[in-house]
């Protein structure tokens, strides 16, 4: 299948010198001298002198995981980690559903009181947090992990040990909120969390501590993806890729890396606070002693609008995927595509104070949000506009992956422009904080994220698995979930008009909202099912689905250039690219590049603008460590919910796992 | 068929939304405005969808000629292309310049003018509303709670405070709604055009109690207001039956002195609803049970049961007591 690149191949011309890694002659920053202009050492095997299965078994040795539990914990494969993220997110998706499904029960007729007022407000804290911080954050990054390296053509994501580590912290952190609702001591006090409400002296006890740590955690292991995400993007891109090749979906991770990077320190700031003021005496939240409670929410916003987009970025990139494959065309307007995503993600910022207009700000700053939250409806038209132009001049294929795609079209921009509606002052008074908001922003997630999620694992399921899944009860899970989403949030719009407030754990009957809650109870069952479909497929389909083969979608970019599912290794040899699809470039032969060691877990790092190939350089070998520094820093956060000094006598595990995970040792290739 | 289901299902507020808590049954100049705003965006977004999704089916029903090259792309479609789709990006700047534009009018309509005839202190309280009618003369400032009384056709001042969490003041058939934040104090006017019993409700959500903490808003001609506000403003008469004489001691026996306050006795709690005349409200627990005697004896009963949660506690009293206290509270008018 693949070929080493002579130094004179046709292919060369488009690919910006390669030299190095094809001739050994330095190129580079002149006067820079690096580890790798040194010519390669005559006792390493590299991969221009193994060739065909010989070769693919040796980098399969080289790059694999060992067995065993230890093997298990130890593995920095991102192909490995990628799958539990993805598995694990999925997990939480369930959970937080089942929480949904419990308080759609409750709302079906008024006063019922099959759910109390406690029981059902950490219900929907928990429904909020699992779904925002336990599924809507680590989704986007957790395909990230998964597929950018296999997009990028390269061996594995920057810093596989951190990688390692945050999903570790994550998984902590989920599991630690979970236990604590399993043992009624769940947060009580919403998502959002607003102090005076989830300060000390309205809500004593625990469970709000719980909630700030959950932050926390989430975070730290979110910051630590969106960076690996960042440096792979910009520094591992298989050589020729320049920025104008580098897929939709992976533009898309980028974008939303940056906008997690600076959105969510902000939530941080805000729970640290929020914590201090509860365990320490703090008062920054609390009027009485000067402290301010809208700071609070400026804070929180500040992060909780770009939030949003970090659950709708990724998604358009699975758009752009699925769209760019099924419509058979390569994607119309690019450039504009990316660049609207970009624009998104400043925009983004600037967008928070529409979640406060019924806080009383002066009304010309909050008009200013107004024009700001509209505005933001540019960008996603320009990308709405674009992929319809696509299929347009396209030749669609139906299948599962489109079919979800297309029910992202009619829900979310749906949702989009009842958001309009939001961004209006005057308007956002009716509304604001009523089930209307409630539908809104279920159009926005649900449309903007979970379809195409669900489309994506229908896409990529076969590079997951080897194996295809059934379309069959793809078209059954795609309608249930289109129908029974619809009827589930389409009467919220008019019970919020209506005059129903969120977060009500019952209702007086002469309100006269007990039809449209019966109605959208149905429809959420209805969307349960649909899920449940959902799984069944993903079950039987890992075990007796199609064998997929590389490239069942005859799709264009390179993570189908890989086995299904991958080698350890990802490629044999390294993808040198020509062309934003390259497999619809070369349906012959790809190009490679060659030169990299066998032997050791070699990676090309090239430019950040013109994907020149520039380094080799030496990704992690598999270490228990992360896991271990993971368990210390999961010691240190949760006992600082019970004491402050936590944070003292829990720096020293988390130093001295630190310090097994960097100690300097010489690798492999020095020691030979 | 699915397709058209939402737009048919769009139309049904139109006809269900009649309501005595509802955003679009507008009964006050504010609330009106808000409404218009509503529709005329309603009508111009859900053109926008329509019009998208037809582009999006459109595109999906044309048929082409398979098997050749995705990467061979045409010219001349490619720039038929680009107009179309910069055509529509400028459509969406006009459609979103005079969305900008229609909003910030409504937000000068709304909140243009702030001054009222009347002007009321109301205070968010876990899970009640303390409402304080202000006079430039003391001797008639009075305070009650979760029902306020406004004459037809005047603006009325609300100033909002909260001594506790954060609360939203939304009367929706009157106007927006309007936190009411711990450590400051904003502002809304609300006015309505006819008489008529409007109910609010608390929009941000305080804890375990936030569903129950209505209140109702009775606009008024001016002379029954007038009546209404001087009967407000007089202390409670002493009973004259014996059931609630018997029932007013047990009252002032009772904890119940500590929160409540009842002007004219001795009864002087400022933490909970002032009961002056509690019998003359609707409502009770606000905004949770009709004032009947059998429901304020079931509430002091068993408030737990009614409201779990809330800060009233549960009060030991013997069987032969209930129904004078109750009956004593029910006089209160």
């Amino acid at each position: 299948m693949t070929r080493a690149l002579a130094p004179h191949d046709a292919a060369l011309d488009a690919v910006p010198e390669p030299s190095r890694l094809l001739t050994g002659r330095p190129s580079g920053q002149p006067g820079m001298k690096s580890e790798a202009d040194a010519p390669p050492d005559p006792r390493e095997l590299r991969d221009d002198q193994v060739d065909g299965p010989e070769l693919t078994a040796r980098l399969a040795t080289t790059w694999g995981t060992t067995k065993g539990i230890i093997g298990a914990l130890s593995t920095v494969d991102h192909k490995i980690i990628g799958r539990r993220y993805i598995i694990t997110a999925f997990v939480f998706l369930f959970l937080g559903g089942l929480s949904a499904i419990a308080m759609r029960m409750q709302l079906a007729r008024s006063e019922s009181g099959l759910i109390g007022p406690d029981l059902y407000n950490q219900l929907f804290t928990m429904h909020g947090i699992t779904m925002m911080f336990l599924f809507g954050v680590p989704i986007g990054e957790a395909f990230a992990v998964f597929l950018l390296p296999l997009m990028l053509g390269t061996r594995n994501i920057a810093f596989a040990r951190l990688n390692a580590y945050s999903y570790y912290v994550y998984v902590f952190g989920g599991a630690m909120i979970w236990i604590a609702f399993m043992l009624n001591i769940g947060p009580d006090v919403g998502w959002f969390a607003y102090p005076p409400l989830s300060g000390p002296e309205f809500s004593p006890g625990k469970r709000t501590d719980f909630w700030a740590q959950m932050i926390t955690f989430t975070e730290v292991a979110a910051i630590a993806v969106a960076i690996q995400i960042v440096v792979t993007v910009f520094k591992f891109r298989a050589p020729g890729m320049t920025l104008d090749r580098i897929p939709l979906f992976v533009w898309a991770e980028l974008v939303n890396a940056f906008i997690i990077i600076f959105a969510l320190p902000a939530v941080v700031t805000a729970s640290v606070m929020l914590i201090m003021d509860r365990l320490v005496g703090t008062h920054f939240f609390n009027p009485a002693e000067g402290g301010d409670v809208l700071l609070y929410q400026h804070l929180f916003w500040f992060f909780g609008h770009p939030e949003v987009y970090i659950i709708f970025i990724p998604a358009t990139g699975w758009v752009s995927a699925i769209v760019v494959t099924f419509a058979r065309r390569q994607a119309f307007g690019y450039i504009p595509l990316v660049l609207s995503m970009i624009a998104t993600g400043f925009l983004s910022f600037g967008l928070w104070v529409h979640h406060m207009f019924t806080t009383g700000l002066p009304q010309l700053g909050a008009s200013f949000f107004t024009a700001s939250s509209m505005l933001i409806a540019i960008p996603n038209g320009i990308q709405i506009f674009c992929w319809i132009a696509t299929l347009w001049d396209g030749r669609p294929v139906f299948r599962t992956p489109l079919l979800f795609v297309m029910g992202f079209f009619f829900i979310f921009v749906a949702g989009g422009l009842s958001g309009i509606m939001l961004a209006s002052v005057p308007i956002d008074a009716q509304v604001h904080d009523t089930m209307f908001v409630v539908a809104h922003f279920h159009y926005v997630l649900i449309g903007g994220n979970v379809f195409p999620l669900l489309g994506a694992i229908y896409y990529w399921f076969p590079k997951f698995t080897g194996r295809m899944m059934s379309e069959r009860l793809g078209k059954w899970h795609f309608w249930l979930a289109f129908i029974g989403f619809n009827i589930t949030f389409f009467p919220m719009h008019i019970s919020g008009l209506m005059g129903m407030p969120r977060r009500v754990y019952t209702y007086l009957p002469e309100m006269g909202w007990g039809n449209l809650n019966l109605i959208s109870t149905l429809g959420a069952l209805m969307l349960f099912g649909s899920f449940v479909v959902f799984l069944v497929n993903v079950i039987v389909s890992a075990r007796r689905g199609a064998l997929a083969g590389p490239n069942p979608w005859d799709a264009g970019t390179l993570e189908w250039a890989a086995a299904s599912p991958p080698l350890p290794q990802n490629f044999d040899r390294i993808p040198v690219v020509t062309n934003r699809e390259p497999l619809w470039a070369h349906r012959e032969t790809l190009p490679v590049a060659a030169g990299l060691s066998v032997e050791n877990r070699e990676v090309i790092v090239s430019t950040v603008t013109a994907g020149r190939a520039d380094l080799k350089e030496t990704s992690p070998e598999p270490s228990i460590w992360p896991f271990l520094a993971a368990i210390a820093t999961t010691i240190t956060f949760v006992g600082s919910i019970f004491t402050p000094w936590a944070i003292v006598w829990g720096g020293v595990p988390t130093m001295i796992t630190l310090l097994g995970w960097f100690w300097p040792k010489a690798d492999k290739e020095s020691e030979t | 068929m699915k397709r058209i289901a939402p737009v048919l299902l769009l139309v049904l507020p139109l006809a269900g939304c009649q309501g005595w808590q509802s955003a679009l049954d507008a009964h006050g100049p504010a609330a009106r405005t808000l409404a218009d705003m509503f529709w005329i965006f309603t009508a111009v977004l859900g053109t926008v969808w329509v019009l998208t999704m037809g582009a999006l089916l459109l595109a999906l029903r044309k048929r082409r000629v398979a098997g050749t090259d995705p990467l061979a792309t045409d010219p001349a479609t490619e720039r038929r292309m680009t107009i179309v789709v910069s055509t529509a990006i400028g459509l969406t700047f006009l459609t979103v310049v005079a969305l900008t534009g229609i909003s910030y009018g409504g937000q000068r309509a709304l909140y243009g003018h702030r001054d009222g005839a009347i002007s009321l202190l109301v205070t968010g309280r876990q899970w009640w509303w303390q409402v304080t009618y202000e006079d430039p003369q003391t001797n008639r400032v009075f305070t009650t709670a979760n029902e306020i009384h406004i004459p037809v056709g005047e603006p009325v001042l609300i100033k909002l405070e909260s001594v506790d969490v954060i609360h939203s003041f939304w009367v929706p058939n009157l106007t927006g709604k309007m936190d009411a934040i711990t450590g400051r104090q904003n502002q809304i006017v609300l006015q309505a055009d006819r008489p008529g019993v409007y109910r609010g409700q608390c929009a941000e959500y305080c804890g375990l109690q936030h569903a129950h903490m209505g209140v109702l808003v009775i606009a008024e001609p001016k002379e029954e207001f007038e009546r209404w506000r001087n009967r407000q403003i007089a202390s409670a008469q002493p009973p004259s039956d014996p059931e609630r004489q018997r029932g007013m001691e047990i009252f002032m026996s009772k904890p119940c002195v500590m929160c409540h306050q009842i002007r004219g006795t001795d009864a002087g709690g400022k933490i909970a609803p002032d009961l002056t005349h509690v019998g003359s409200r609707r409502y009770i627990a606000a905004g949770t049970l009709e004032t009947t005697r059998g429901n304020i004896a079931a509430w002091i009963v068993d408030p737990h049961g009614v409201k779990p949660g809330v800060q009233m506690p549960t009060i030991q009293l013997e069987p032969d007591e209930v129904q004078p206290l109750a009956s004593y509270l029910e006089g209160l008018k």
